[in-house]
């Protein structure tokens, strides 16, 4: 899962820390031994099969947004630890770990930044800080995103990457995080404000079941993994072999879920004319 | 037994059940001694045994571990919505259907009227049988049952109806059909569509809160629980399935994860808890529905005399604070705080000593440190633990 995921430079608040991995890297998809470094000069997309690696929230950036315009916005706020959580290891012993291997205090970054010279407000979660789950501080991070928008009347747009869904650790909490990035986007969507969600591989669970599905318009990432529950979970319940392409972007696309898929090359002007569209000239 | 699945006798109630069980053969002593001539002997220990009973339940349900709770929640014979529509409403007019796929089973939802107050009310509902439980998919509902959900208190919203909502499920269900027809999507505007209801919206955890597919109908002005419901967001079997690598370490997690209605009311996350019957709901509908109901009646007298528009501000503002972290001096604090304590201080937090994020919050990031205060927002208790004042404002 942590293949892909090394830095290209890039001028923000964090520095990534990422561990130093090796030359050459295989592919999820075709199984292809890859050079790493063209894989990174490719945005982490296969050359072979285009499938597309997960990247880290500073990679993500430096991909969607005009060098050197990322702002970041409450990079200060860390996770408590309301429940004193401890499963094989204490939440805070965790978190500190995450911290040290990642470069992030938390899964979520937020900000502003030009795409194409268009200003909007980013959030972004990070699929390899705990699974890219929401407890407090990213539900907190999205709703002021959210909020700052609306007051600025600026375009919104959230890169999803969660395998975690509500993050378990901080309980009833995260779950209630659901509500509160809703809320914020419920009053977004009021004031006329325009969100766009983009779900990249994997958006599951309370990240899939909130903020991620409120876009006015939601692209997707090919072959990401989204849905509601995990498909483990899914085929232990109904005890039948899962139909093939279960819960992917093709899958959603196909259901009327999403509005388009997106080859990560082409988000960037995407996500550009799309905004150009629905914003008064 | 491995799980809380099947749970008619519950291990923790045998003392119970024992005591019961003897107060039965003593009234039957009773009777004999009656037609036999004295029986005053044998209906004072009657009346001995009684007290005792009442002090053996107020004892073992006044300290149910986290576990014990999870499984009073889902007790087959606890009362779930079409009891409490039956004992608590005066008139209830169901109204089916999502006017798109289906008529979900795991949510019922209609007019009710509840002394002076018309309302629309939707809650999940379990099923008491086999055949009711496969009727309603054991309380799961898919995705037609939020749409089904939503759509009646947007009819609500429309003739200015206050809403109430009884949640009592596993969780959303977890199948292809639900993923097909759109799982996730639905709760997520389900949770945007009643943040913005202009109507009053009332919520009991009645028995089961079962994350998502209980927060999809759980959206309030108003929250409780009643005392032996818990509220999560995962299962205490998939938490232990996930960070214990077994179900089988699924008591563990039923207590790390806080789920009671006492953790939740500590969190600042519920209003209220409704007490129980002595002994759990299951053992008197009755009085349950009747506490219920004086609840109801209470937070409606209440709401309805709040400006809609005041209503819907004071709605976002309580999810709005929701949420425990450091910011600005505070990340600055903690960082020196982990270095000193390391992480036990954290472990010591204590439901008890917990707060709403409250509104020492700066609005925006950090001002250069002058004054430190350890203090994480919405826990005073981690300063405590330092034996220093909690700074508050
Ligand atoms: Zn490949």
């Amino acid at each position: 899962m942590a293949q892909g995921r090394q830095s290209h430079a890039w001028h923000g608040h964090f520095e990534p820390k990422r561990v130093p991995e090796g030359v050459w890297m295989r592919c999820d998809g075709c199984q292809a031994t890859l050079f790493r470094k063209q894989v990174e000069e490719n945005l982490n997309v296969c050359p072979e099969c285009d499938h597309h690696f997960q990247v880290s929230v500073a990679d993500r950036v430096a991909q969607l947004v005009d060098t050197d315009t990322f702002e970041e916005w409450h990079a200060d706020l860390r996770p408590g630890d309301p429940l004193g959580f401890n499963d094989r290891r204490p939440y805070p012993e965790r978190i500190r770990a995450e911290q040290e291997r990642t470069g992030l205090n938390e899964a979520a970054v937020v900000g502003q930044g030009f795409i194409k010279g268009i200003r909007v407000v980013l959030g972004l979660t990070d699929s390899g800080f705990i699974m890219g789950s929401m407890g407090s501080v990213v539900g907190e991070k999205l709703t002021r995103a959210a909020e700052e928008a609306t007051r600025q009347r600026l375009p919104l747009v959230i890169v999803s990457g969660s395998g975690g869904g509500a993050r378990m650790h901080e309980g009833i909490l995260s779950l209630m995080q659901m509500a509160k990035v809703s809320s914020a986007l419920g009053r977004h969507h009021a004031a006329g404000g325009l969100f766009i969600s983009v779900l990249t591989h994997p958006t599951m669970g309370g990240v899939a079941a909130s903020f991620a599905s409120l876009g006015d318009i939601i692209l997707a990432e090919p072959k990401a993994l989204i849905g509601f529950a995990g498909p483990k979970v899914i085929a232990q319940t109904v005890r039948v072999q899962l139909p093939t392409g279960f819960q992917t972007s093709e899958f959603l696309l196909e259901h009327g879920f999403i509005d388009r898929i997106v080859h990560r090359r082409d988000l960037r002007g995407t996500l550009a004319r799309l905004i150009d569209f629905v914003t008064p000239s | 037994m491995s799980t809380a699945g099947d749970n008619r006798r519950l291990s923790f109630d045998a003392p119970i059940h024992e005591m019961e069980a003897r107060l039965g053969e003593m009234q039957a002593e009773y009777a004999r001694s009656r037609a036999g001539g004295d029986a005053s002997a044998v209906a004072e220990q009657i009346r001995r045994l009684r007290r005792e009973l009442a002090g053996l339940k107020q004892t073992i349900y006044a300290n149910l571990e986290a576990w014990q709770q999870v499984q009073v929640a889902r007790h087959v014979e606890r009362p779930q919505s079409r009891e409490y529509i039956d004992l608590v409403f005066d008139e209830f007019i169901e109204l089916h259907g999502d006017r798109a796929v289906g008529d979900d089973g795991a949510i019922v939802t209609g007019l009710a009227r509840l002394d002076e107050h018309k309302i629309m009310f939707v809650g999940h509902q379990k099923g008491r049988n086999l055949s009711e439980r496969t009727a309603c998919n054991f309380g799961m509902p898919h995705p037609e049952g939020y749409r089904k959900a939503i759509l009646k208190m947007q009819t609500a919203e429309k003739f200015g109806l206050p809403i109430v909502t009884f949640i009592d499920t596993p969780g959303a269900y977890p199948g292809i059909a639900a993923e097909e027809r759109g799982q996730a999507l639905v709760i997520a505007e389900n949770l945007l569509k009643m943040s913005m209801l202009k109507t009053p919206i009332i919520s009991v955890v009645i028995g089961e809160g079962g994350s998502g597919g209980a927060l999809g109908i759980g959206v309030a002005d108003r929250l409780a629980m009643l005392e032996h419901a818990y509220y999560s967001v995962i299962t205490p079997e998939g938490c232990a399935t996930i960070l214990w690598k077994s179900s089988e370490h699924w008591k563990k997690a039923a207590e790390a994860l806080r789920m009671t209605s006492r953790d939740l009311l500590g969190f600042g996350i519920i209003d209220e808890v409704v007490p129980e019957p002595l002994g759990g709901a299951h053992r008197d509908h009755r009085e349950a529905a009747s506490t219920l109901k004086s609840f109801l009646l209470r937070a409606l007298r209440e709401l309805v005399e709040i400006p809609r528009d005041v209503v819907l501000q004071q709605r976002y503002e309580k999810y709005r604070r929701i949420g425990v972290f450091f910011e600005g001096v505070d990340a600055a604090a903690a960082e020196v705080l982990e270095a000193v304590v390391g992480s036990a201080s954290a472990t010591e937090t204590t439901a008890a000593t917990l707060a709403p994020a409250d509104q020492q919050r700066p609005t925006r990031p950090p001002i250069a440190a002058v004054d430190v205060d350890p203090t994480p927002h919405g826990v005073d208790s981690r300063a405590g633990a330092l034996e220093t004042a909690p700074t508050r404002d």
